[in-house]
């Protein structure tokens, strides 16, 4: 992975106000992909929305981070039911205008 | 068909009447801090926007949520609301007298992360009662802008070809949209959303595509399907047809003896394949036979013998 599109953790945590130990929560289930490189830790910038939804759900609606986890887990099953069902409908609407 | 810089979808919500922000948090006037806390925490989860994506009643409902919960947690703000609510256009006249009151709060606020969920979007009565919506005392600054979802309507020709588009959105964005899109996908945009607050970044705009067909070709997928009429004779002694594709014409060798309803597969005729250049679905083609009216005598006695011979 190229390093520019990496952002360190400890810029992270300054630029929201969030505890390190967060993180290592995070990795322990598995929420957040972290790469070190030369002994310094970093997240992908592209996973920063991914962070901040999970930090709302943390720190706005005070759910536990297993909480986090599942709900995380069926959003991502919801999506693909969406696209299914999209795709689906996409489909019989091609036999509903014969 | 709708002009191409058309954008149906995005509207901001707007209340001149009175909120009652009690009965959106669902408490009566006496709830105490730890009451209207606990609502708001039950409220927000059952309707934040990041626990229903693209889906805009349950953002609706949380920006009315957020938006009560602005008013009741703050004593002042509740005071204000439990005088003059009813009255909100008298509102200016407390601001005025309040504002002869020194100042007890201080404004400022920790440098904590805010919601990307439109809480700043109040409700013109909230912006009457309290002004700014930025006023609110010791909250924390908002980062992120709101992300907006937004529909655009395009024609199946359009949707065929990688092609530049204005949509309007508070300000004109220009977008290249891939060949291939599908009906009802959505994409995201990223920073063209709401503008963040105190040097935060703009939120995302998530566009939905509602895509029409106006033309002989059904879409599935990337394949396209249509019918071709043929007449009987080329149907029984076959011969060489030229058949519309979406871009063009293509010539096609039917078999002798084709049976009303055969389907034939031209590859690579389809629609394109989103965001993989070259690649296309198929065509299918379903033949119809179209029986000869207003025969002759001679004609029917020509059929009449070759019903004989059978």
């Amino acid at each position: 992975m190229e390093k520019e599109a990496l952002i360190s953790i400890q810029q992270v945590c300054t630029h929201y106000n969030i505890a390190v130990s967060f993180f290592d929560s995070l990795q322990e289930y598995g929420l957040i992909e972290v790469v070190t490189v030369e002994e310094v830790q970093f997240i992908p910038v592209n996973k920063i929305k991914e962070l901040e939804k999970i930090w709302h759900m943390h720190d706005e609606l005070e759910i536990n981070l297993p909480g986090i986890e599942a709900i995380t887990h069926l959003l991502q099953q919801m999506e693909s039911m969406q696209e299914e069902l999209n795709r689906l409908r996409n489909s019989l609407n091609r036999y509903r205008e014969e | 068909m709708l002009p191409k810089n058309e954008y149906f979808g995005y509207k901001r919500q707007s209340h001149m009447e009175f909120i009652d922000y009690y009965k959106i948090l669902e408490l009566n006037k006496s709830a105490t801090d730890a009451d209207i806390k606990k609502a708001y925490r039950k409220l927000a989860r059952k309707h934040h926007p990041d626990l229903n994506p693209n889906d805009a009643a349950a953002k609706a409902k949380f920006q009315q949520i957020n938006e009560a919960n602005e008013v009741l947690s703050d004593p002042e703000k509740r005071k204000k609301y439990d005088t003059y609510g009813k009255d909100w256009q008298h509102g200016e006249e407390y601001e005025k007298a309040r504002q002869q009151q020194q100042r007890q709060y201080s404004t400022s606020g920790d440098q904590g992360y805010s919601s990307s969920t439109g809480g700043e979007d109040f409700s013109d009565y909230f912006e009457s009662l309290f002004g700014g919506a930025g006023s609110r005392r010791g909250t924390r600054p908002k980062f992120r802008g709101q992300d907006i979802q937004a529909e655009l309507q395009m024609s199946l020709r359009d949707a065929y070809t990688t092609h530049q588009q204005t949509i309007k959105v508070d300000k004109n964005i220009r977008l290249t949209i891939a060949a291939g899109v599908e009906n009802g996908q959505t994409i995201k945009i990223p920073g063209h959303g709401g503008p963040g607050a105190n040097g935060g970044p703009n939120g995302d705009l998530y566009l939905t595509f509602n895509i029409t067909n106006d033309t002989k070709f059904k879409r599935d997928g990337n394949d396209l399907f249509a019918t071709v009429e043929i007449d009987l004779y080329t149907a029984l002694l076959g011969g060489e047809l030229m058949v519309d594709t979406f871009d063009g014409k293509a010539k096609l060798t039917v078999k002798e003896e084709t049976q009303n309803g055969t389907k034939v597969k031209l590859k690579g005729k389809g629609f394109p394949v989103y965001k993989k250049e070259g690649e296309f679905g198929d065509l299918y083609l379903t033949y119809q036979v179209k029986l000869p009216t207003n025969l002759t005598e001679e004609e029917k006695e020509l059929f009449r013998k070759l019903a004989n011979r059978k």
